[in-house]
């Protein structure tokens, strides 16, 4: 319509020509994905441990989360803050108001400025951050990843809450106990196609496999798409399809707490087990009601309170992030570096009545 | 580099020097495009006496970069709304370069093939903008509105939830913080926005199309029967704003080593936050590069200084926030003394 001119249709002519000969010169000589080769420089573990130094004085770490204002992260960091002072550091948290790709660069750039001795970091995505990150470690800032790792090249330590057999198995153990491993049993998860929940879920699969589970009957994994409604609905889809249901494990806190409160209202309350993942905060209510006797999460104050000893083991040297290396971890006792530089926090910690009231988040 | 020819093509021969510039020395001094480059120097003065890092050149050459996508889309953002309209499907179409990119590189394309392309999409992105505002007669703020969802919409299409991130690592490093031009504190990219904005200056400023620009921006009806081919030069404006937008797509890319089609969400407002910050008037008709530029700048140099002092986020953005403020209500007010001032003088005289 806006070629009525011959200028128009002549630029159009060179564009199009233009646009043939890139392609034909592209055809014989192009960069693809299959030609061009991936470097991966595997940083940290080429300098020497030393086991038995002391922890340095005075570090300087910094807490990179998502997006700050997030209370979960916030738990943590604080943890980790508070624990830099045991050992004589200082730690701070800095970070995006948005939990968007590229939002954490700016502030690993400017970290690297002001010549921190760690900076730990929640990655909002794998590989933007790490550009940055190895620039941070080639001027020997020690980087550890927590809560979400990044590209496994671009920091020494990732801090796992808990490994996903142990969160799998671990619930399957649990629900079992209480159902006295008896009758039919359901899980609500979120989405179909999470990734952590998917691998929790084939663990657990795998758990049932076992003898003492054979009177254990998994009927229907329901999805609820970690939305409180729709994982509510799914609650009452379950108890009208299988009304002799003995249990259901949620791994997601949305589901569970749907799931509870579902429960709590109705005829099964009591009858019906439920446990999975779920925060405190949400279950509080419903622990004391008695319609969940128990359910976990990992604690995450020690998973903050793990971060900033391995932050501070690395710069003083006493680890590397090399497989087999061990640390101590103050109050938590000693961990041992896994493969690919992963140290677990450890088994899921278990809330029920008893503990309940100690944890707020 | 690839829309030298497009703008260096509207340059007429004899340039006569821009009427803004004239003027007293006074009225230089009083005008808020100074102003603001003089706030540019103060803070970067407080900078490099206040905090440690700052005047470093890699400190440098990283803020400059960390802007460079908004700084490249705030070149032809200035002369839209200097000829009074806007472009607020920027960011979209940053977002869509980005998802085509590695879209495009996933499906085994050569680099060199995915460029073109993805200028060509911001191309055709931009003659969409175009067509809508001066074939349909929409305003170009209901318009771009409306393909700010699209191009978002498109990238999502194109890449969903994923993101790209094995490129090659030649080509990475020609966008990345840390690689800089020999002998600079310069990046590959800060450089060429550097040219850009030259050739964007002179055509602003020094040629009979800025001048045209400006014409249409205060009185579009006059300038059409002046004999300014009006819509011809929208039109050229939006395509001009969706390739440059494409390509910071390109940029942006690869210089977070990760395509996403949320890539660059928002910043359509830093864009012309930046452009309204430098003085260029929403309205149309006023302003200059360089006060754009400046814009750009201090915004870009004032996040870096905060962060490096730890200031919180939401502070940063009520800083910004507050300097837009002042930067569209200063102007007015000053305008509004002055007028007082004459006509008391004036109700004085008899």
């Amino acid at each position: 319509m806006m070629l009525r001119t011959a200028a128009g249709r002549r630029a159009v002519a060179t564009a199009t020509g233009a646009l043939s000969l890139a392609l034909a010169l592209s055809a014989c000589s192009g960069t693809t994905k299959d030609s061009s080769d991936k470097e991966s420089t595997k940083a940290g573990a080429t300098a020497k441990a030393d086991p038995g130094a002391a922890l340095k004085k005075g570090l300087k770490l910094a807490f990179l989360p998502k997006q700050i204002n997030n209370p979960y992260e916030k738990i943590v960091d604080d943890a980790g803050i508070e624990a830099a002072k045991e050992f004589g550091g200082t730690g701070k948290e800095v970070g995006p108001s948005d939990a968007s790709a590229s939002s954490q660069v700016s502030y690993i750039n400017t970290l690297i400025q002001q010549r921190q001795d760690a900076i730990l970091v929640a990655a909002n995505d794998p590989n933007a951050v790490c550009g940055p990150l190895k620039q941070a470690m080639k001027k020997n800032i020690k980087v550890v990843a927590y809560d979400s790792d990044t590209a496994k090249e671009c920091r020494q330590l990732f801090i796992n809450q808990a490994s996903s057999e142990e969160i799998g198995r671990s619930l399957v153990q649990h629900l079992g106990e209480q159902i006295g491993y008896k009758g039919k049993i359901a899980i609500l998860s979120a989405t179909q196609n999470a990734t952590n929940q998917n691998t929790w879920i084939e663990f657990m699969k795998d758990e049932l496999k076992l003898p003492k589970y054979k009177d254990m009957k998994l009927v229907k994994v329901a999805y609820g798409d970690d939305a409180d409604q729709k994982s509510f609905q799914q609650t009452q889809g379950l108890m009208q399809a299988y009304p002799d249901l003995k249990g259901i494990i949620s791994p997601t806190t949305v589901g569970i707490a749907a799931a509870a409160r579902y429960l709590s209202d109705s005829s099964y309350k009591g009858k019906v087990v439920l446990n999975g993942l779920g925060t405190p905060n949400q279950m509080r209510k419903y622990v004391k009601d008695d319609t969940v006797e128990q359910f976990s999460l990992w604690n995450p104050e020690e998973l903050g309170y793990l971060g900033s000893y391995a932050a501070a083991a690395l710069s003083s040297g006493q680890i590397t992030g090399a497989e087999g290396e061990k640390f101590k971890a103050g109050t938590l006792g000693e961990y041992t570096v896994g493969k690919d530089g992963e140290v677990i926090l450890g088994k899921p910690t278990v809330f029920d009545k008893k503990n309940i009231d100690k944890f707020n988040f | 580099m690839a829309m030298a020819p497009e703008t260096e093509k509207a340059v007429p021969a004899a340039p006569k020097g821009s009427a803004r510039t004239k003027g007293s020395l006074r009225g230089l001094a009083l005008r808020w495009d100074t102003a603001v480059g003089a706030l540019l120097v103060a803070v970067v003065v407080a900078g490099l006496s206040t905090t440690d890092g700052f005047g470093s050149g890699e400190n440098l050459a990283f803020a400059f970069n960390d802007i460079v996508e908004v700084a490249l889309i705030a070149l032809p953002m200035t002369l839209l709304v200097v000829a009074g309209q806007v472009d607020l499907s920027v960011a979209s179409m940053l977002g869509l370069g980005s998802a085509l990119t590695g879209a495009l590189w996933n499906a085994g394309w050569a680099f060199e093939t995915i460029v073109p392309v993805v200028l060509l999409v911001g191309v055709a992105g931009g003659l969409l903008n175009g067509w809508l505002v001066t074939k349909v007669g929409l305003p170009s703020l209901a318009v771009t509105i409306g393909t700010l969802a699209l191009y978002r919409g498109l990238a999502s299409v194109a890449l969903g939830s994923d993101a790209v991130t094995d490129f090659p690592q030649t080509y990475a490093d020609w966008a990345v913080d840390t690689t800089t031009v020999p002998g600079t504190f310069l990046t590959y990219p800060v450089l060429l926005f550097i040219v850009l904005a030259v050739v964007t200056a002179i055509v602003l400023h020094a040629t009979g199309l800025g001048r045209s620009l400006f014409a249409i921006g205060a009185q579009e009806e006059a300038a059409y029967f002046a004999g300014i081919r009006v819509k011809r030069i929208k039109l050229l404006l939006f395509v001009v704003t969706g390739l440059f937008s494409a390509f910071a797509g390109i940029v942006f890319t690869l210089r977070y080593g990760s395509a996403r089609a949320d890539n660059g969400l928002g910043f359509e407002m830093l864009v012309i936050a930046s452009v309204l910050l430098g003085g260029i008037d929403f309205d149309g008709g006023k302003g200059t590069l360089f006060g754009a530029v400046a814009g750009v700048l201090l915004i870009g140099v004032l996040k870096n200084l905060l962060t490096l002092n730890d200031i919180a986020n939401e502070v940063q953005v009520i800083v910004t926030g507050l300097l837009l403020v002042a930067s569209v209500l200063t102007p007015r007010v000053i305008a509004a003394v002055v007028e007082r001032r004459h006509r008391r003088a004036a109700g004085a005289r008899p």
